[in-house]
């Protein structure tokens, strides 16, 4: 799939920028991205400055953190979340297994990478990724709109 | 209670009614964020944050999931969210024109604080998902378990002035006699028990039990999105600050003075402190706590109140 094409002005634009809500959703990793995650939403890193929020589901999501190979049990489940999600909502691939499968490349329980199931904004490679590397990613997907 | 249409409109829509309002409550929000932030070490979000998360739900879309009651699912929002319009215009009123009052508004304000909980019940029913009517039927026990010592705490006020249920007419009292907390032990006691019922009625840790995001993702809000969840956080946001405004006008004189600023900071900064030194109660031990100690002291509050103190 290709890339989303998330076209907002003036006022959406500002409003989207200034509070994007992200939800986290792993695909079948090994859970060390999700732990960086989790680590870039601790006090340390502080993203409530710049309006980030974990919410609990993805109608409420603006940004869907993905994690992990996208394996054949996860794809139902990541299509519907995505499918669930109110849009503008942005992608972004987490983890070498979400950009391009990592060593799990070709498996015979593989389905992703994740750009080939929903449309990802942006690649943060890593395994796992530093907290920073997310936050970067993060603000680089909002400097698309 | 209104004379002119034009000022009617203007008192709805701008000054105590609706623009006053969410201005007001968002900027409370903000300072419940900014002060949880740094009592968590935190920076917090900067002072527009509520108004850019509402501007962005407002551009977003709004699902109504497969299956969901469509009429009940988009106008629980409005319900509670004219419900908390309607109770800080008529609040403000009888507080900057006393004789705007009318016999029996305090009993509509009680009335029209319960919809937004219903708003809640209803939101959570209708939107077809488990979580939601989970939350919904929390919502509904935590709804039996503080109404009726709040309700007891709001009486005890009636009590002891001699039985004026006009906002107007209490402001007249405490006008003549005194704030009613300046009014002996009763008062006390009933302000007491408003103050601990008052983050249950605004769905704020310890007493967040509906929403509890940890077991039920968002509870009654779980399938809302854009416009409808925007309503619903402007609807928390004006709660938070009319309901303390309310009681301030119950027991504290008058709210139309610049000391109301730091009243209001106080019990803020109260239901703020809480919220962050306490993890949420279960449903059964907040029922428990509130049948028995709270509505135990309420209704202390209460005798004492008709014996005089």
């Amino acid at each position: 799939m290709g890339n989303n094409n998330h076209r907002l002005s003036g006022i959406k634009k500002w409003g989207f920028k200034k509070s994007p809500w992200v939800f986290h959703l792993s695909t079948g990793s090994c859970n060390n991205c999700d732990i960086e995650i989790l680590d870039a939403l601790t006090p340390r890193f502080d993203l409530e400055r710049f309006g980030i929020l974990l919410v609990g589901t993805p109608r409420h999501a603006d940004i869907l953190l993905v994690t992990g190979v996208v394996t054949v049990q996860a794809l139902p489940r990541l299509l519907h979340v995505y499918e669930q999600a109110a849009k503008p909502c942005m992608g972004v691939a987490i983890g070498a297994c979400a950009c391009s499968c990592g060593i799990f490349d070709g498996g015979y329980h593989v389905v992703g990478p994740v750009d080939k199931i929903i449309p990802v904004d942006v690649y943060i490679p890593g395994c796992p990724p530093k907290p920073e590397a997310i936050i970067s990613g993060v603000v680089k997907a909002l400097a698309k709109l | 209670m209104f004379t002119h249409g034009a000022m009617d409109f203007f008192y709805l829509i701008i000054f105590p009614g609706f623009a006053f309002t969410v201005v007001a409550g968002l900027l409370s929000t903000w300072v419940d964020r900014k002060v949880s932030a740094r009592i968590q070490w935190r920076v917090g979000p900067p002072w527009y944050q509520p108004f850019a998360d509402v501007i962005k739900l407002m551009g977003k879309e709004s699902i109504i999931p497969e299956g969901a009651n469509r009429v009940s699912f988009l106008i629980a929002p409005f319900i509670g969210f004219t419900a908390v319009i309607l109770v800080s215009t008529i609040v403000w009123m009888a507080n900057i024109f006393p004789g705007a009052s009318f016999v029996g508004d305090l009993i509509v304000v009680i009335y029209l604080l319960y919809l937004p909980a219903i708003a809640l019940i209803v939101a959570g029913s209708a939107s077809r998902n488990p979580f939601g009517a989970l939350g919904a039927s929390r919502e509904m026990n935590l709804m039996l378990a503080y109404e009726a010592a709040l309700l007891f705490a709001v009486f005890t006020v009636v009590v002891k002035n001699g039985g004026i249920i006009s906002l107007g007419g209490i402001l007249g009292y405490q006008a003549a006699h005194g704030a009613m907390l300046s009014q002996g032990a009763s008062c006390i006691i009933a302000f007491v028990v408003t103050l601990l019922c008052m983050p249950a009625k605004l769905g704020i840790v310890p007493f967040d039990i509906a929403e509890a995001e940890t077991e039920l993702i968002a509870g009654p809000y779980t399938e809302y999105s854009g416009v409808t969840l925007a309503i619903f956080k402007l609807t928390k946001a004006m709660l938070l600050f009319t309901l303390p405004i309310f009681m301030l006008t119950l027991f504290a004189k008058t709210v139309w003075t610049p000391w109301t600023i730091l009243w209001y900071a106080l019990i803020l900064v109260f239901i703020i402190l809480v919220k962050n030194v306490n993890p949420r109660f279960r449903i059964d031990q907040a029922l428990r706590l509130f049948w028995l100690p709270v509505l135990g002291l309420s209704l202390l509050g209460i005798i004492l109140a008709a014996v005089g103190l």
